[in-house]
């Protein structure tokens, strides 16, 4: 660990974005990212990278999907009315399999909505924003230190794996000025997208059959020698438009498994407080901390009580979340929107268990003693 | 029990609460060694929207950042004072700058209220308004005693453009002078 510093949960997004090896960052800032911004436009030009502030959301979207088809690994960020309009670039990295970090720091909603307040109600649009069949990545870190971890892991899932990954934050995360001790940077494990090793002539960007489920994608120094075609519409390997049924429906299927047959590698979660626990509370994001403070409270009143938290949300942990359901009678569901996760819940936990909420979706962030209530009703 | 404190600074947007706010907690982390947070909250605004900075400063890692059991709390307005002191703990300090915020009586037997003309004496006596934050930084540390009045001011000259560090320096004693006048007068 290197010495403590004092950093918001925006300016980690950036610095870690800047370890992970990222050199293209292009935006059009919003409340309450606006830090990343700002951040990355002093810091980019330092480590040689590039900073672009576009004429708006869908442009500098489409950069950055532009940009990682050349090699380079990049980011954008935005919030919810933000995030609406990059939903199209979004489901291009989809198609095109490219890797692209999103960073959305969630405020209230729907449209303009309450630009400087907290949220949790965008975790469906990053799960189905975009329009098609396709699947996600997104990250939800709970504290500062974990918002610099996820981000770098982001990108490393983002290149693993050829598509985008999502950062879900929210304004109060964003906005947190808090003590945190960065990793040193050789202790970060940071992961390159696969280069091909066959000649210009015999690579093609979605040759599965040569390359398996997830091909191996030019560097921006390989770039320039590896010239090949990519395009939102269905492809065969060459990356040219086919409506080839077969071809169409084992593509459209390889997308989607090519994240959810490595789901082991992918999932992140953790349990707290759970060996003896007899109520759980699901909760992620900064909420979680609230429901870690109230958990907190209720053991000191002899209440057995412990939470569930994924850090990755998409893909959801269903085999972990369907274990909860048979093992508790009752469950929590804490999220700062009107209920999003809640589906989910339901839907893995097969109505196995007695599910309650604390549900809040007014601006402000849920209160421990809002969860702890609510934990002394159920228990 | 492991120290805990947790404080609010109210105020309407350009009055400088949120950096005051950024002072103190940078203070606990780099000079006392603790562990701090500053949240701010304001509108979209860029002035006169109320605003609030919440601080907490602990021994142990924190992770609700808002303050929600407040041992001090600090209005230079009156609405964002009617907003925000609802989580005021009972016997708590509160010091408002008495030329913008009323007290109720009420408020004045559930805490230990502290009134001064704040902004009014940053611009007339230190010489500049923009100074009222760091003389309520100096008010806080002396009425808080929480951390060393050195160890704040090193924040404050951490966080001031050196061009206006000395009329920073004379706000923050300016204030510390005007806390312990306050205190002899109740006698504390």
């Amino acid at each position: 660990m290197s010495k403590a510093e004092i950093m918001n949960g925006n300016e980690l997004v950036s610095e870690a974005a800047i370890a992970a090896g990222c050199r293209f960052y292009s935006g059009y800032p919003i409340t309450p990212s606006s830090e990343i911004p700002e951040h990355l436009s002093k810091r980019m030009p330092e480590v040689g990278g590039v900073f672009i502030q576009y004429e708006d959301e869908i442009a500098s979207a489409m950069a950055a999907v532009g940009a990682s088809y050349a090699g380079y690994k990049s980011m954008t960020a935005s919030s919810g009315p933000g995030i609406s309009l990059k939903q199209e670039a979004i489901g291009l990295a989809c198609m095109m399999e490219l890797p692209l970090v999103v960073v959305n720091v969630m405020r209230g909603g729907p449209s303009t909505g309450l630009p400087t307040r907290v949220s949790q109600a965008d975790v469906m649009q990053a799960r189905w924003g975009t329009h098609g069949d396709h699947m996600i990545i997104a990250v939800a870190p709970e504290t500062l230190l974990e918002t610099y971890t996820e981000t770098i892991r982001a990108f490393n899932m983002a290149e693993k794996y050829r598509t985008p990954v999502y950062i879900l934050t929210d304004a109060v995360l964003a906005h947190l000025n808090g003590r945190v001790e960065l990793p040193d940077p050789s202790e970060l494990e940071i992961i390159e997208r696969t280069q091909p090793t066959v000649s210009p002539d015999e690579y093609n960007p979605y040759d599965v059959e040569k390359f398996g489920d997830i091909p191996p994608l030019p560097n921006a120094e390989n770039f320039p020698k590896y010239k090949f075609h990519m395009t939102g519409l269905n492809k065969d390997k060459t990356g040219f438009p086919t409506v080839d049924v077969a071809a169409v429906e084992a593509d459209e299927e390889r997308m989607i498994n090519k994240i959810m047959n490595n789901v082991k590698d992918i999932e992140s979660f953790e349990y707290y407080k759970m060996d003896d626990a007899d109520l759980v509370v699901f909760a992620y994001g900064t909420n979680a901390a609230a429901a870690r403070v109230a958990i907190d409270e209720a053991r000191e009143a002899g209440i057995k009580v412990g939470m569930f938290r994924p850090v990755t949300v998409w893909p959801f942990p269903e085999e972990q979340v369907a274990e909860l359901g048979k093992t508790f009678n009752n469950m929590i569901v804490t999220e700062i929107n009107l209920g999003q996760m809640l589906y989910e819940v339901e839907r893995v936990t097969k109505g196995n268990v007695e599910i309650s909420t604390v549900l809040q979706a007014a601006g402000v962030p849920i209160r421990p003693q809002q969860i702890l209530d609510k934990i002394k009703e159920v228990s | 029990m492991a120290f805990h404190y947790e404080l609010r600074f109210a105020g309407i947007g350009g009055q400088g609460n949120m950096l005051a706010g950024a002072i103190i907690a940078e203070a606990a982390i780099f000079f006392e060694g603790k562990y701090a947070t500053q949240v701010p909250t304001y509108t979209s605004q860029v002035r006169g929207g109320p605003t609030k900075a919440d601080i907490i400063i602990s021994d142990e890692p924190i992770y609700f950042a808002e303050s929600t059991h407040i041992n001090f709390f600090l209005a230079l307005d009156q609405r964002t004072y009617n907003l925000y002191k609802g989580d005021t703990l009972d016997g708590a300090i509160v010091l408002v700058d008495n030329g913008l915020v009323n007290v109720p009586e009420e408020d004045r037997k559930r805490w230990d209220v502290y009134e001064y003309p704040i902004v009014r004496t940053a611009k007339y006596e230190v010489g500049n308004v923009i100074t009222a934050n760091i003389l309520s930084v100096g008010m806080t540390g002396e009425l808080t005693q929480v951390m060393s009045l050195d160890n704040i001011f090193k924040a404050v000259e951490k966080r001031v453009p050196p061009a206006f560090l000395e009329l920073n320096e004379k706000a923050f004693k300016m204030g510390v002078d005007i806390a312990k006048k306050l205190k002899a007068e109740k006698g504390k």
